[in-house]
């Protein structure tokens, strides 16, 4: 296997004080990835990279492998039985597989599809992470969640409720709940699987803007199901089909113009 | 013919059967117990010893042992079986070793009582030299009641959704802290039921403990954990058939007895349980 880490510069210009600057330096570096599940070889071959301060969509039908990437970026996979991947991911020059798990995940947060609090409080939920790394203070853990529910655009709505059990919110409100969760921890990049899937157009939008803002201080993977939403959100979006990765463009070229048949008729709903 | 109502008629006929048959006998003993050992109920019976060859007094010893004996069973089983439980279900890889070890548990809560009383006769009383002792007989006790809270405990934390610990893995948290932070709280109602199932058996079993720890007539107190006791059960066994003339109602007083006790623990558990789950957000 061929590492790729010494060839790459890690990119360190992820200051958060100035947001406006966006820096195209590569943040994740992804070589020959494949994953199976038993048998299944659910991503064949997949090399891309992921630049800082950018989202970046994944696109795809069912059963494209587009979950299963993006579960492999934070490891989640490889609680799974029958998991196998070869190939390599590098997050900021360093190969995932030989970081410390636990610190990859505080790293690469994720977002998942269907709305997820845990069974706590709204204010447990956000300071979970906090809490898990050793964060006893509690006027920390206070400004960790006051800071992380403003980021998600969800403070103003419930800062009266952080006591009340987080299954009380709206879907959509649950759904910020779970990015601001996510944001507690500080993670440099921020996987969204299909976030609006259980949401109304109305909480879909406002779940956009809150990435479309938080893109200026973390680096976004987003996969989605809509291809509206990829159009409206996405700097590149890459298009998966049954476990490879068609086309990766510029999401205007990408809609606009493909250079592959089958990213065409996909866009233009002609199947998945 | 017979129309559809009329057969969805008859069918709820039988599934209504088939309730009263199972509650019919169960209300009868209970009715039975109480209107038979009501009259026993003195607080004398309750607080004396056994006197004139058991044939008055109370069943003070008894009791006392049968809730060092419950108790004992419970401090020994509980933690054990929760720890294999968490192992099961948490950290064992899922191939055939594991699905026999799983299997071999339940089926152990199907061996007959007797067989826990050899066994603790063996290992407890000969082997480690205990004698017949209330230690003896709680660790018999718990051995028998293991499986049943092994079990319980194990599909409890399995019912704790996958999605949770991913949720919780993806926020940084190490296995460890997942399962002491997001499994274990929520399996807690379902484990207390587990140990609801083991105090009913412990409490109310004969066999493990007639080797093990059950004095015939100890008109006295345990001193220590290395002492014999009467228990409840064993009581009513030897007061039913090994002394001739023992008033009727002093047999069923004895059982009356032991349903309380019995009810009462669990009516605690039962509370507990509730409790938890009041906390319980989802």
């Amino acid at each position: 296997m061929v590492n790729p880490v010494k060839n790459i510069k890690s990119d360190d210009v992820c200051n958060r004080n100035v947001p406006e600057k966006v820096s195209h330096g590569i943040k994740i570096d992804i070589h020959n990835l494949n994953i199976w599940f038993a048998e299944n070889h659910a991503l064949k071959n997949v090399s891309m990279q992921v630049f800082s301060h950018e989202i970046l969509c994944a696109i795809g039908p069912a059963n494209s492998g587009k979950t299963s990437f993006l579960r492999t970026i934070n490891r989640l996979n490889s609680v799974l039985p029958n998991f196998k991947t070869t190939g390599a991911i590098v997050l900021d020059g360093q190969d995932i597989t030989k970081m410390d798990v636990e610190l990859l995940r505080k790293k690469v947060g994720m977002v998942f599809a269907m709305p997820s609090p845990l069974p706590l409080s709204v204010f447990d939920n956000v300071a979970y992470g906090a809490r898990m790394s050793g964060i006893k203070n509690r006027n920390k853990l206070n400004a960790v969640v006051e800071r992380s529910l403003q980021q998600a655009y969800l403070w103003q709505e419930i800062k009266d409720r952080l006591n009340e059990s987080a299954f009380k919110l709206s879907g959509g409100q649950q759904q910020r709940l779970c990015i601001a969760r996510t944001l507690a921890v500080e993670p440099d990049v921020i996987l969204f699987d299909e976030p609006c899937s259980g949401l109304d157009p109305i909480s879909t939008t406002k779940v956009e803007e809150a990435m479309l803002k938080l893109k200026e201080s973390y680096t976004i993977i987003l996969v989605t199901n809509n291809v509206k939403q990829a159009a409206r959100v996405g700097n590149r979006t890459a298009f998966f089909l049954n476990g490879e990765l068609i086309e990766l463009d510029r999401t205007e070229k990408l809609f606009t113009a493909p250079s592959d048949q089958r990213t065409d008729g996909y866009i233009r709903g002609k199947f998945g | 013919m017979i129309s559809s109502l009329g057969k969805q008629k008859i069918a709820f006929f039988f599934l209504f059967l088939a309730n009263l048959l199972v509650i019919v006998p169960v209300g009868l003993i209970l009715l039975i117990i109480i209107q038979k050992g009501l009259p026993a109920m003195t607080w004398q019976f309750i607080t004396d010893i056994p006197r004139q060859g058991m044939r008055t007094g109370g069943i003070f010893p008894a009791i006392i042992g049968t809730i060092y004996l419950v108790a004992g069973s419970i401090l020994f089983a509980l933690p054990i079986g929760l720890l294999a439980a968490i192992y099961l279900s948490e950290y064992a890889k899922d191939n055939v070793l594991t699905r026999m070890i799983k299997l071999a548990i339940v089926n152990l809560a199907g061996v007959p009582s007797v067989v826990y009383g050899l066994f603790g006769l063996v290992l407890f009383v000969s082997f480690c030299k205990f004698g017949a002792s209330i230690l003896a007989g709680s660790l018999t006790l718990g051995i028998m009641i293991l499986p049943i809270i092994i079990t319980t405990s194990r599909e409890a934390l399995e019912s704790v959704p996958a999605m949770f610990r991913e949720v919780s893995l993806s926020l940084g948290a190490s296995k460890w802290q997942t399962i002491r932070h997001i499994v274990l709280p929520n399996a807690i109602p379902g484990i207390i039921t587990g140990t609801i199932l083991g105090i009913g058996r412990a409490a109310g079993e004969t066999a493990p403990i007639l080797f093990t720890v059950a004095a015939f007539y100890l008109p006295r107190l345990p001193k220590s954990i290395f002492d014999q006791a009467m228990a409840l059960p064993y009581h009513l066994y030897v007061i039913s058939t090994q002394v001739p003339n023992v008033e009727e109602k002093v047999r069923y007083g004895t059982a009356l007895v032991l349903l309380i006790l019995v009810l009462f623990v669990n009516l605690v558990a039962i509370v507990i349980r509730s409790q938890f789950r009041k906390k319980k957000k989802w």
